[in-house]
Formats: structure tokens, C-alpha cells, sequence
């Protein structure tokens, strides 16, 4: 069931990820990895904004909100949470 | 630098490049230098610090859930953004009047000093009627609201609130083609849009930068805020209603003109970014920080202190010069009449089409250097042409506005023209310094210009159509 | 009585503003929200013997030149090669806020590091083994609550011992990939030749291998240009940086 791999974006709220891969490039992947959005890393998924998006997630001890087209590009495992 | 390198004639540092993208194209070297530091600062984490429980490290986002709720989200932005306004207008509406009252009364001893030593008219009107006024209607006009204001916005800002409310937006900002910072440089303005314009480095991608630039203006800054509230509250609700319900109708009205304002950024972000400023949107990641307790005491002390010395030094560089220069425009009389009524007729025929009158757009003109100086300067501007009433306090200003043929049409159409038109010199100027580009610094003043026109015009064609006034 | 400089660095929200308003009695303003920073700030302070010119650097993630913040603060302390970079960390996102404290040591071992919020973290259960950090980094490193004034002496003495030269650093040195190692090998030599002992050859190999073009620009403009000022807008005491 762990097996599961889906991008952040499809993952409900409450539940939580483990990285397993970034399909971005150049300047957004490195600011990424500067947030802690790095393969082995889990994401907790928080909160949809009012109007649905950005999302919040909870990663490193921080919260970073992403949008859609970034977050669609962040591929995890479920590990826990949600009913997803 | 000991370098006799500098000067030959293929540049050095670009061969140096070159070797590097030699090397580097071997393989996937750039993830690993990247993931490289962040494994070793994991792995200093994991060995030197230890987390009783992780659950407790989310507490202070527990707000979170109702203020970035759907329910509650926007409902709190607004209620907000009115709370700040009706602290701000019923805070500042004594001191405002006990400031004017005491410059008048100044004024009384200074103008009975002059006529002890027998000083000439000239020199009393430039130096009193022009430079005393000028300056100390800056101060009792401005010093006030900004003084509550800016704490208040301050407080919320030390909390951490304005990230929440970049995330609740950004969808609209994304919409329109802008950056969700958009939201943070914008709040940035309501204090001042030259520092707003400086602010705008933080979105990273060109583009949205640019449109963040351009729309600045939209969000009134400090040198406007008095113009918007002493209007609103003279003009815009009903003379019926006193005390509470005065303010609470005045923080409304506050609020639309902030609205229109925001409708306007979305709206020209949109256009610009499917004309002169197409592209994709770039990447986006804002950080929602954990909300923590300002220091109030500090942080309003602070605040209020750094803007009454900003207040107070505007008011003595730029106001001080235009408050002579108007009188001496007002004064100063060929073929019998003022070159101030001589331009100000000039414009009149144009600024009654906007439903205004030509004294109003000359002091807009003339309050290029800074927006604070169009009030003082429009209403020296109306006591030197002929209709001379002695100010005692702020009541008497409604009067003279009212003795030169003003409705709530003129009122409302300068607080629009006010909002919309260009940004002051100092924003300019720092546009052209953040662009390094004329036409961008031009067409920021141009297309403010523009819309200010087109929406004055607009709402006075429909006022009068309808026959509102 | 010789003057030090000091640049401060950190990620945004970590309270650096407030440790700089602190330490140089200004005024200037400080906000939680990232990049609040735009403007490079100076001012002076004092201790025991020695007086030091603060430069508040903008709040960054890292100094991989994503924005313009970033370029300015790697310029800074590349090219202006202040005598002590204090870097001010979130003591609640240790992990994420390291990352640009091992960027700046990759840079120059001439810094402190502050970790910030100490109070916060404690509320909060996090337990940080300062002198683990420390001895990991080379560096000293030292907890403090900028808003509660805890730690500040102790953080004083730190950077006085690094800006006199009584403390030797000897900062962490990441080691790379056996391929990116052997580039830096490779690079280091013509670095040095082409751009002279003054700046750290590694690092420059380094970010060259990175392809790192905005760094590049900032080099030739230095090579072609004596001496030119890297902050342009300095605001705050009137005293420009210049060694």
C-alpha cells in the first residue's frame, strides 16, 4: 500500500508524503531543495488556499505554499494520513 | 586586484566558464553539489538536535485554519482592512483638529509680529501665508492618521499576517498573470510606493516583477491616505450621520476606494501580461512563517516614531518650497488676474469633463514631487483666488471646498483621480533606477494617467447623465 | 582602535533585523514576512575595546543567485569580504536555515553563527546541542533570543574572537562527489590564475562547475572596475564600505 507513489498535488489534506522524486529543473528545483523539498524528506500536505490553490505544506519545520504547477512536479510516497 | 589580465582581449573569466562547462557536462554534477549541503546540514541536524514532540512544532499554526479558511478567509481580510481604517479616522480626527487649531493660533502671532516690525505684505504672505501654511497643513492634515495607521499595520505585519493574506490572493494574482508577492509589495505601498517599488525584488522572475512596478501606484501610499480620508468623511456620508456611524461610513468608503484600487491592479495586471509583458508565469513558493506575538508596545513606538520624522521632514523638503511657489503663483497677477487662476483656467475647461475643476489638476501637477503637498497646495490655491477664508480647524475647509462649487461628484472624482493617477517623483525615479529603462519609468506614469482619466470621465458622464448631481 | 565589519546573514524571519536594530540602536523596520529586507542597512556598534560596522544583508534562502536579494548578499560577502559574516538562524527550522550557513562557510571561515529564537525552540521542545553544531562547523556558534536580549554578550565576545583573529576556524569543508571533486581540482588552478589569491578559488571552481553565470557577470565587473562599491543603495549612517 506504501507503494504508492503520487504527485504532492493529488495528495488530500492531512496526509503525509515521503519525496521520492522532483521532476524540475534549474532555478525552481534548487530553490526547492533550499526549502527542504528534497527526495527522503517527508511533506505533510496542510491547507488549500480559500480560492483552492496554492497549497500549504508543512516540510522541514516550515510551511511553504506551492501552487499547482509546482507541486504537480513533486513526487511522493504516501505514508500516512488522509483517506487518499 | 593585481590583475594585467583585465584587459586582454578575449576575456579570461569567460574561458574559465567554458573549461567549467566542459567538466560539468560529464555528468549530472549540479544535483549533487545542491543535495550535497543539504545532506550534511540533515545529517548535523539529526546528531545535534532532538525534538520532544514534533506535534507541538505546528501549534502556532493552529490560526491558520480559520484565517486561510474558505469560510472565514476573506471575510477576515476585509473585516480587517476595516478595522485598521476606523481605528485610523476615529483616532485622528482630534488631533487633527487641536494640530490645526495650534498652527492657526501661531499663525495669529506670527502674522502680529510681522506688522510690529512693519515687514512688507510680500514677505509676510511668502514666508506665513505661504511656507507656515503650507508646511503646517502637511503636519496637522498628515501627521495624525499615519501616526495610527502605520503601528496598527505594523502590528499585523510583526504578527505575520500579510504571507496569509499573499496566500489567500494568489490565486486572483495568478489569474491576472502576476506573482502572489504581488500581495506583500502591495501592502508595502499602502506605507510608501517608492520603498513598495524597492520591495518588488523579491519576486524573482522579471516579468511578474515588472507588473508588480507597474501597478504599485494602484495601492494609496502615505501622501494620499489623508486626501482619501479627509474627503471621504467630508464629502461621502450623508451629513446626517455623527459620531460612530460617521467613521464606520468613512472606513466603508475607505475600503471601496481600496477595492477599486485592487480591481484595477488585477485588471492591468491581466492585460499587460497578454500584451507587452506575455510569458508564462514563473515558479512560486511563499513562506508562511509561525505567527508570533509583536512586541506592541515596541513596535508602535517605533513605527509611529519613524513615520512622524517622515512626516515632518516631507513636510519641511516639499512642502515648504510649494507652499512659496503657490503663493507666488497666486500672487503674483498679469492682465489682472493670478498666474494660478490663469492656470487653473487653462485647465478648467478639460478638468470639468473629469468633474473637477482647474485648480484641482493644476495641484495634482504641481504635487508631482510628492502627493502629500495636492491638498495644501489646492486649497492655497482656493484661498488666493479672491474667496479668502481664515482656516480654524478643519471644519472651515468643507467650506471653502463648498464656496468653489464642490459636490460629492468632485469629492469622489479626486479621491479616484488621487488613487489612479501617476506615482510621485521619488517612485518614479526609483522605477527608472529598478528598470533601467525610460519607456518602463514613462509608460508607469502613463498608463496610471490614463486610466485616472478614462475612469474620472466615466463615472462624471454617467453622474451627470443620470442626473445624480 | 581598529574597526570591524560585520555582515549579517540569514534566512528571512529568523529575526535578523531585530538582532541588527539591537545591536546598532536603529530603527530600522523590521516585518515577518520573507525578503522584508530590500535595502542594505548599516550601522555601528560597540565592544569592550573594539567598534564594528554592522551591514544588514536581505534575508535569503541561499546564496545561489535566484533573485537579486541573493546576488547582493553573495556579493557582499565575496567581494566586500566583510571581517565577520554572522549568520542568524530559525533555532525552529535548524535544518533548512544550516543550508545557508554552510554556504557561507564554503565562502570564508571568518564567521559566527548565531542561532536565534533560542526561547522559541525551547517552548516549543527542540533541544539543540550547540556545541555538536560547533564542532561540526568549525565555527563558533552561539543561541540567543534577539526580541528577549538572552545571549547577546556571549554572541559579542564570539564575534569579537573571530574578527580579531583569536579564534582559528577551521570552517566544514563539504566533500563532493568524486566528479565534482575532480573538477574543483581541475578549476582551482585556472581560477587562481585567472582571478588572483584574493577570492576563495574553491568556491568560485565550484559555482563555476555550477554554471553559475550571474556570479560571472559580478566577477568581470569587479576585474574591469577598481573597487566599485557593491551595495549601491547603503542607507542608515552614511558610511560606505571600504576596507
Amino acid at each position: 500500500m506504501a507503494e504508492a507513489v503520487i504527485p504532492l498535488s493529488e495528495a488530500v489534506n492531512g496526509s503525509t508524503l515521503r519525496i521520492s522524486g522532483i521532476e524540475v529543473q534549474g532555478v525552481l528545483r534548487r530553490r526547492l531543495l533550499d526549502l527542504g523539498f528534497v527526495v527522503g524528506n517527508s511533506v505533510e500536505v496542510l491547507r488549500r488556499s480559500p480560492l483552492g490553490d496554492p497549497t500549504a505544506f508543512r516540510v522541514s519545520n516550515t510551511t511553504i505554499a506551492l501552487r499547482r504547477e509546482e507541486s504537480s512536479l513533486i513526487y511522493g510516497q504516501l505514508i500516512g494520513g488522509g483517506e487518499g | 586586484m593585481e590583475s594585467p589580465h583585465a584587459i586582454n582581449g578575449h576575456d579570461p573569466v569567460d574561458s574559465l566558464l567554458a573549461a567549467a562547462k566542459k567538466l560539468a557536462d560529464q555528468g549530472g554534477i549540479r544535483d549533487e553539489i545542491v543535495s550535497g549541503i543539504y545532506g550534511v546540514s540533515a545529517g548535523i541536524c539529526s546528531d545535534a538536535v532532538t525534538y520532544q514532540d514534533k506535534k507541538k512544532l505546528g501549534s502556532t499554526y493552529k490560526l491558520d485554519n480559520i484565517v486561510t479558511s474558505k469560510l472565514w478567509g476573506f471575510p477576515i481580510m476585509l473585516a480587517g482592512l476595516g478595522l485598521v481604517f476606523w481605528i485610523t479616522i476615529a483616532g485622528a480626527n482630534y488631533p487633527s483638529s487641536w494640530l490645526a487649531s495650534l498652527f492657526s493660533w501661531i499663525e495669529g502671532y506670527l502674522t502680529a509680529g510681522f506688522t510690529a516690525v512693519h515687514a512688507p505684505a510680500w514677505l509676510h504672505g511668502v514666508l506665513v501665508l505661504g511656507l507656515y501654511r503650507g508646511t503646517s497643513w502637511v503636519i496637522s492634515v498628515m501627521l495624525p492618521p499615519m501616526m495610527i495607521f502605520f503601528p496598527v499595520f505594523a502590528l499585523l505585519e510583526n504578527f505575520g499576517y500579510l504571507p496569509r493574506v499573499a496566500f489567500n490572493m494568489d490565486r486572483l494574482f495568478k489569474k491576472s498573470g502576476g506573482h502572489g508577492k504581488q500581495a506583500l509589495t502591495m501592502s508595502m505601498g499602502f506605507g510608501c510606493n517608492a520603498a513598495a517599488v524597492l520591495s518588488t525584488r523579491i519576486i524573482e522572475s522579471p516579468r511578474e516583477r515588472m507588473l508588480a512596478i507597474l501597478t504599485n501606484n494602484f495601492v494609496p501610499c502615505n501622501g494620499r491616505w489623508p486626501t482619501l480620508i479627509l474627503l471621504s468623511s467630508m464629502f461621502m456620508v450623508g451629513a446626517a450621520t455623527t459620531g460612530m456611524l460617521r467613521t464606520f461610513s468613512t472606513a466603508l468608503v475607505l475600503m471601496g476606494i481600496v477595492l477599486v484600487g485592487i480591481t484595477v491592479t488585477l485588471s492591468v495586471s491581466w492585460v499587460m501580461s497578454r500584451t507587452a509583458l506575455r510569458g508564462v508565469p514563473t515558479h512560486y513558493t511563499l513562506e508562511l512563517p509561525p505567527y508570533r506575538r509583536p512586541q506592541i508596545w515596541k513596535t508602535i513606538v517605533r513605527s509611529s516614531k519613524e513615520k512622524s520624522l517622515n512626516v515632518l521632514t516631507r513636510a519641511i523638503v516639499v512642502a515648504a518650497p510649494a507652499g512659496i511657489i503657490t503663493w507666488i503663483l497666486g500672487n503674483v497677477f498679469v492682465g489682472g488676474e493670478s498666474v494660478l487662476n490663469h492656470m487653473a483656467a487653462f485647465f478648467d475647461p478639460f478638468a470639468q469633463l473629469l468633474g473637477m475643476d482647474g485648480f484641482i489638476i493644476m495641484a495634482f501637477i504641481l504635487g508631482l514631487p510628492a502627493n502629500e503637498i495636492v491638498l495644501p497646495i489646492l486649497l492655497m490655491g482656493y484661498m488666493s483666488s479672491g474667496a479668502m477664508v481664515d482656516i480654524e480647524g478643519l471644519g472651515s475647509i468643507k467650506d471653502i471646498f463648498l464656496s468653489h462649487g464642490w459636490t460629492w461628484l468632485t469629492a469622489l472624482n479626486m479621491m479616484l483621480f488621487s488613487l489612479l493617477h501617476y506615482p510621485c517623483g521619488t517612485t518614479l525615479v526609483n522605477i527608472y533606477k529598478e528598470t533601467k529603462s525610460m519607456k518602463w519609468a514613462v509608460l508607469s506614469a502613463v498608463i496610471p494617467l490614463g486610466i485616472a482619466i478614462a475612469v474620472t470621465y466615466l463615472v462624471a458622464a454617467a453622474a451627470r447623465l443620470f442626473g445624480w448631481v | 582602535m581598529s574597526q570591524y565589519t560585520v555582515a549579517f546573514a540569514g534566512n528571512p524571519n529568523t529575526g535578523k533585523s531585530t538582532l541588527f536594530n539591537l545591536l546598532t540602536g536603529m530603527r530600522q523596520h523590521t516585518g515577518n514576512w520573507a525578503g522584508k529586507t530590500v535595502v542594505t542597512a548599516e550601522g555601528g556598534f560597540s565592544h569592550k575595546n573594539h567598534t564594528y560596522l554592522a551591514v544588514d544583508l536581505p534575508g535569503t534562502y541561499s546564496l545561489y543567485s535566484n533573485s537579486a536579494d541573493e546576488e547582493a548578499a553573495r556579493d557582499y560577502i565575496i567581494f566586500e569580504q566583510p571581517d565577520v559574516t554572522l549568520v542568524v538562524l530559525d533555532a525552529t527550522s535548524l535544518e533548512r536555515n544550516l543550508n545557508l550557513a554552510l554556504q557561507v562557510l564554503e565562502i570564508t571561515g571568518r564567521a559566527v553563527v548565531c542561532i536565534n529564537l533560542i526561547d522559541e525552540a525551547r517552548r516549543l521542545g527542540i533541544d539543540i546541542n550547540l556545541k555538536r553544531i560547533s564542532k561540526r562547523l568549525g565555527v563558533p556558534v552561539t543561541a540567543i533570543s534577539a526580541r528577549n536580549k538572552i545571549g547577546i554578550e556571549a554572541l559579542l565576545d564570539q564575534i569579537e574572537r573571530v574578527a580579531t583573529g583569536a579564534f582559528k576556524a577551521e570552517p566544514l569543508k563539504i566533500t563532493y562527489s568524486t566528479d565534482i571533486e575532480q573538477g574543483i581540482a581541475e578549476l582551482i588552478p585556472m581560477v587562481e590564475q585567472t582571478i588572483g589569491s584574493r577570492y576563495p578559488a574553491r568556491w568560485i571552481a565550484l559555482r563555476l562547475l555550477d554554471g553559475d553565470h550571474s556570479l560571472l557577470t559580478s566577477l568581470k565587473a569587479r576585474m574591469s572596475r577598481k573597487d566599485i562599491p557593491v551595495s549601491e543603495e547603503v542607507v542608515g549612517h552614511g558610511i560606505t564600505a571600504c576596507h
